[in-house]
């Protein structure tokens, strides 16, 4: 059991002349096991969200709780993959996948056993002692996320994991993703301005507008699992596209319209 | 004379196309292109037999072996001063001063550039004096010291530390406060505490610019070595230098500073190789 829930969070920024409000009373939960995506507009404080979530930012209001109890501090049991990988050049994708098991003393023999496996997951398989510089955008974004799995986290928050590749290589990420869940029935908590790849892998979405921040609408996708290729092309995919779209639309709208007439 | 360089550019592999003959201004005069190895290695001696050359003609034009001695005539002036002047003494003398000084300014600088990049307390507290002695020339510097610390090794060693921590501070400063802050949070993410994060993630995020910011500051620290020797000293390059003016010597000046410039190769070489084999991970600047 492993669920994640925001309750009322709250984050205004104070600038020298006034007060922005970036996030306003959010709540949501990720009930164990579910692919929970956020999709919003560009400023919208998404990733500001997710940062509170992992405890790397808090909030000005509310909190946030791990199988029910509150949170004030970033920890292994809410692990964290970045738009921009970030792995560590320095060690090899073995030693940057063993890095979280390394810092929680788990004995050497172990934890090059889950690094094996991840590495063989991830179709990294013959770079396990590569230095991340001769890796691509995709392969290193898989190690990001091998290391990810290998703290063993209870929650996994993705920070538009994809959002930095190419489109072809963003499908492949997708479908990997989509089964690596599947394998490990994490609770993940995953950020996006990619509606398709929203609707591709979350069991929701929340839409979120901008300015503040607020959760607009909750969809539920009700596309059957294991989804594939073909998923994007049905009928019901094209029909939640089109809803989200259109909440997205008139938000972008309204946002438009308010900076006119501040104007 | 600072012995900056632009970051080490690794060559840009050359494309094996159709062997069809390109013109040579399409090889040679398109902005970033690659040129052939060949005509690396052409260029990079060429440009040395023109400095030697232009040199060579210089004198035997001017024809003044006092004022404008040719290459060769430097060569034989400078067997001389090893096996005759003993030079290599004063090479000897310049180098520890060189080392001394350095390593006392880099054992200070690093830690406390380090500490200023990650913790904004410590920055606000040093930076606005560093910043403001930065400004002041380390040879304005040396009658004050001559009359506080007299002529002896500690003045010229004063010196050189003075020339380089101010500068080496800020330059570790920054190197410190561009360590991406998602790197330290994925560590926290993954149940790093904060001392873990800073020895186990930003420490090593910051080495292999720090070496190269070091490997810098080392061709500063000749500058202001030999200013200080040439101001006041008994034995050194510098010092060696001023008797020679004396003498009228010019051949043994010109002597004294391309021994300078080859120790500071020499050193450049060190800190590039020890950079190679140190950081084999960082990624290398593309042509």
């Amino acid at each position: 059991m492993s669920e994640i829930e925001i309750t009322d969070v709250a984050m205004r920024f104070r600038s020298r002349h006034r007060e922005v409000t970036a996030l306003e009373r959010i709540s949501l939960t990720v009930p164990d096991g579910q692919f929970a995506c956020i999709v919003g507009p560009s400023g919208c404080g998404k990733s500001t969200l997710l940062m509170i979530a992992a405890g790397l930012i808090t909030p000005t209001e509310g909190e946030v709780l791990v199988d029910g109890k509150p949170t004030f501090e970033p920890g292994a049991d809410r692990g964290m993959v970045f738009q921009s990988y970030s792995l560590y050049p320095w060690l090899s994708v073995r030693r940057n996948i063993e890095f979280g098991p390394e810092i929680k003393k788990v004995r050497p023999a172990e934890r090059s056993k889950t690094s094996s496996e991840l590495i063989h997951l991830m179709k990294l398989d013959g770079f396990a002692d590569a230095y991340p510089k001769a890796l691509s955008g995709g392969m290193k974004q898989r190690a990001a996320i091998a290391r990810a799995l290998a703290g063993d986290p209870e929650v996994l928050l993705m920070d538009e994991p994809f959002g930095a590749l190419d489109a072809q290589t963003r499908q492949i990420m997708q479908e990997l993703l989509t089964d690596i869940w599947q394998r490990y029935r994490k609770t993940v908590l995953f950020v996006t301005h990619d509606i398709d790849e929203a609707i591709f892998l979350g069991d929701v979405i929340y839409v979120m507008t901008s300015r503040p921040g607020r959760i607009r609408t909750t969809l539920a996708v009700d596309i059957p699992r294991p989804r594939t290729f073909d998923t994007l092309t049905g009928p019901r995919f094209a029909e939640l596209r089109n809803q989200v779209v259109g909440v997205i639309h008139e938000e972008s709208l309204k946002a438009v319209e308010s900076e006119l007439a501040r104007a | 004379m600072s012995r900056v360089r632009a970051a080490r550019v690794a060559p840009a592999p050359s494309a094996v196309g159709p062997r069809r003959r390109r013109g040579f201004i399409r090889t040679y005069l398109t902005p970033k292109q690659a040129i052939p190895a060949r005509a690396r290695l052409i260029l990079a001696v060429g440009s040395f037999v023109f400095v030697v050359g232009t040199w060579w003609l210089l004198a035997s034009l001017v024809q003044n072996a006092l004022f404008v001695p040719s290459p060769y005539q430097v060569v034989v002036t400078w067997w001389d001063m090893m096996v005759n002047l003993g030079f290599y003494n004063d090479v000897g003398w310049s180098a520890f001063r060189i080392i001394a000084g350095f390593l006392l300014a880099a054992v200070a600088a690093v830690p406390l550039g380090l500490l200023m990049g990650s913790f904004e307390a410590v920055r606000s507290f040093f930076n606005p004096p560093i910043n403001a002695i930065r400004y002041m020339p380390a040879s304005a510097f040396i009658p004050l010291l001559i009359l506080l610390q007299g002529l002896g090794e500690d003045e010229k060693i004063t010196i050189i530390w003075i020339g380089v921590f101010f500068q080496l501070v800020l330059m570790v400063m920054d190197i410190a406060h561009r360590v991406p802050d998602e790197m330290l949070n994925v560590a926290y993410t993954l149940g790093a505490s904060r001392w873990t994060v800073f020895y186990k993630v930003f420490l090593p995020a910051t080495f292999p610019e720090v070496v190269d910011a070091l490997r810098i500051t080392m061709g500063w620290a000749w500058t202001y070595l030999i200013v200080a020797e040439l101001v006041a000293a008994e034995h050194g390059i510098g010092s060696f230098i001023l008797i020679a003016e004396r003498y009228l010597r010019a051949d043994r000046i010109i002597a004294a500073i391309i021994t300078i410039g080859i120790l500071g190769l020499i050193t450049d070489t060190l800190f590039s190789l020890v950079h190679r084999r140190a950081f084999p991970y960082v990624e290398k600047v593309r042509a």
